[in-house]
């Protein structure tokens, strides 16, 4: 019983666990920013496109969706670590180290959230109705012209869905994160990561409470706005 | 001129379709629905690649150019108004990329009676909005030719009267073509200069729309309200008797007295079941317009009862339907030369401008 003695309001934060939840928002931001251009031109390559790699880019996309988290950090371990291929060529060109570091867990972050932005976008621009698309051509509109002012905007609902939910999913993101970024307080310890070593620690469950509330109010905060946005209330 | 040609085979359908008409003026693309009408547009525009496709407007070859770079402004059928824009920045949207044309924005507005509409969403028009704002649209993008892909089939009779005026005067303002897509007779009849018949995928006949309204050995004929078309100007109004005359050619039609002044250029349309033929002229009848004709062609139809008789007249063509009882005791036969009566209240009449 002793838990819920100690579960109270959240505020104010103490400096640590500030940290931890700033650090998730920025991680969290990041993810989404790098994640957000790519996944968009793959929902558009996936939903317009017919070509022989189809299925093939559909699956890779989907597989962090399917594999355990842990199995994905670990690949990306195997790929961006220091010894991996792409790792050690970042090392070695720019000097950048991406596994155990913040931008590290944003990768991871973005990584496990890209199946369901491109998901959430995917639907939203299959939706858009090509005849639209060819009205436009017929007006002097070349490709890259009708993506920015036809198709993207009216897809527009389904992007911000993706955004909000993304962010929010990013959020929580633990088994990719903690296995190849590691839980390094202040580094690349996000709120999961603090959460659990909080209830690792002797007498720590004040803190995971504190912690798990604010947890709570991001994701409902982030479920409210995505089902605010959604393509059927802006209809 | 503009010349097309085109074969494509899909789906078990063959179309093989040609043809060529004069420039500027309203090419109208006649035929039942399915006939291969909106793939002919489709590959005008450039949305549809033929397997063999050629076409050619006023001495510049287009079949190789992107839709994009056409410049064939595209009427659909079902309008495809940009959901998420106004009718201002609809109509804006071809005219900040075609650069600009001889259309100008006031122009089309006015020209289309939308001014009151530019700030709404397409969602709130009527069916005859859209439609005339997707024309203003196709307009304003500097188009070197027009496509409308049966514009008017999706709105029920009022509207479709509340836009043909509009049509009409497009026709008349606009210098480039149109080609116009339809399977209604009448909005044929009124705005085609050249009619291109086509039908399961081949062209059947196509010339101007005079000459082919009037021919009998078109399934147009057969129709119940097949007729001829004659084009004339307002000659003189006879208030004290309550008609006007129309000069076609050399011959005087009287209408039921209109509006428009002397001058006017008209088109007149004769259904074939009004035309009574006789061998000489009657006395004491109350048929105002008597006209010297000689028979060009006569059918009988699939029935066997009824004769289709095509007529040549000082400033036209008329198409006759008898009874075959009558074709045989007046001897109808290419070269005889007859009487063509015409009730004046059996005369439709439209201005072509």
């Amino acid at each position: 019983m002793g838990f819920y003695r100690t579960l109270t309001w959240p505020w104010p934060l103490s400096g640590d666990e500030q940290e931890a939840v700033y650090l998730s928002l920025r991680v969290a931001a990041r993810a989404v920013g790098f994640g957000l251009p790519l996944a968009v031109l793959v929902s558009v390559v996936l939903a317009r496109g017919r070509f022989p790699g189809r299925f093939v880019l559909n699956t890779l996309v989907h597989l962090p969706l399917m594999l355990p988290p842990v199995v994905t950090g670990w690949l990306l371990l195997l790929v961006f670590g220091v010894q991996g291929p792409v790792g050690a060529w970042l090392a070695a060109r720019f000097g950048v180290q991406l596994a155990f570091t913040e931008n590290g867990a944003a990768l991871a972050c973005g990584v496990m959230i890209f199946p369901l932005m491109v998901r959430a976008i995917r639907l939203s621009v299959e939706a858009v109705d090509p005849r639209l698309e060819q009205a436009a051509r017929t007006l002097g509109a070349h490709w890259l012209d009708r993506f920015f002012t036809i198709t993207l905007p009216l897809a527009g609902p389904g992007v911000l869905a993706a955004v909000v939910m993304g962010y929010t999913a990013s959020l929580g993101e633990f088994g990719a994160v903690i296995t190849f970024a590691a839980n390094i307080p202040g580094e690349t310890q996000t709120l999961p990561l603090a959460i659990f070593s909080a209830l690792e620690t002797p007498d720590g469950e004040a803190v995971a409470g504190r912690l798990a509330l604010v947890s709570v109010f991001l994701a409902l905060g982030g479920l409210v706005l995505a089902e605010f946005l959604s393509p059927r209330r802006l209809k | 001129m503009l010349r097309v040609s085109l074969e494509h085979r899909f789906a078990g359908v063959s179309l093989t379709m040609a043809f060529e008409a004069p420039t500027p003026g309203v090419i109208a693309l006649f035929g039942p629905s399915g006939a291969g009408k909106t793939s002919l547009m489709n590959a005008m525009a450039g949305l549809l690649r033929p397997h063999r496709f050629r076409m050619e407007l006023d001495g510049v070859a287009l079949e190789r150019r992107r839709p994009e770079y056409r410049g064939v402004g595209y009427v659909f059928q079902d309008g495809r108004l940009f959901p998420h824009m106004s009718v201002r920045d609809n109509l804006r949207y071809g005219l900040r990329r075609g650069g600009a044309g001889p259309v100008k924005f006031d122009a089309a507005v006015a020209l289309l009676g939308i001014g009151a509409l530019l700030g709404r969403r397409p969602r709130h028009l009527s069916g005859g909005e859209r439609q005339r704002v997707a024309i203003g649209r196709a307009l304003l993008s500097n188009p070197r030719l027009l496509l409308m892909d049966e514009p008017l089939s999706a709105l029920d009779q009022a509207r479709r009267d509340e836009i043909l005026p509009y049509l009409a005067r497009l026709r008349s303002v606009l210098s480039i073509p149109i080609v116009y897509a339809s399977h209604s007779l009448d909005e044929v009849t009124r705005l085609a200069d050249t009619l291109v018949l086509i039908e399961a995928g081949r062209v059947v006949a196509a010339g101007p729309l005079t000459d082919l309204a009037a021919r009998v050995d078109l399934p147009m004929a057969l129709r119940e309200d097949a007729g001829g078309v004659l084009r004339g100007v307002v000659n003189a109004h006879m208030p004290e008797r309550g008609l006007t005359a129309i000069s076609c050619g050399a011959d005087f039609v009287w209408v039921p007295q209109i509006t428009a002044p002397p001058g006017t250029a008209v088109r007149l349309r004769v259904p074939a079941r009004e035309v009574i033929l006789a061998l000489e002229s009657p006395r004491g009848i109350s048929v105002t317009n008597i006209l010297q004709a000689h028979v060009v062609a006569v059918a009988e139809d699939a029935a066997g009862h009824a004769a289709l008789v095509s007529l040549e007249l000082g400033g036209g063509a008329l198409l006759a339907r008898v009874t075959r009882d009558a074709a045989e005791r007046l001897r109808l036969a290419p070269g005889r030369p007859v009487l063509a009566l015409i009730k004046a209240m059996s005369v439709d009449w439209h201005q072509e401008d």
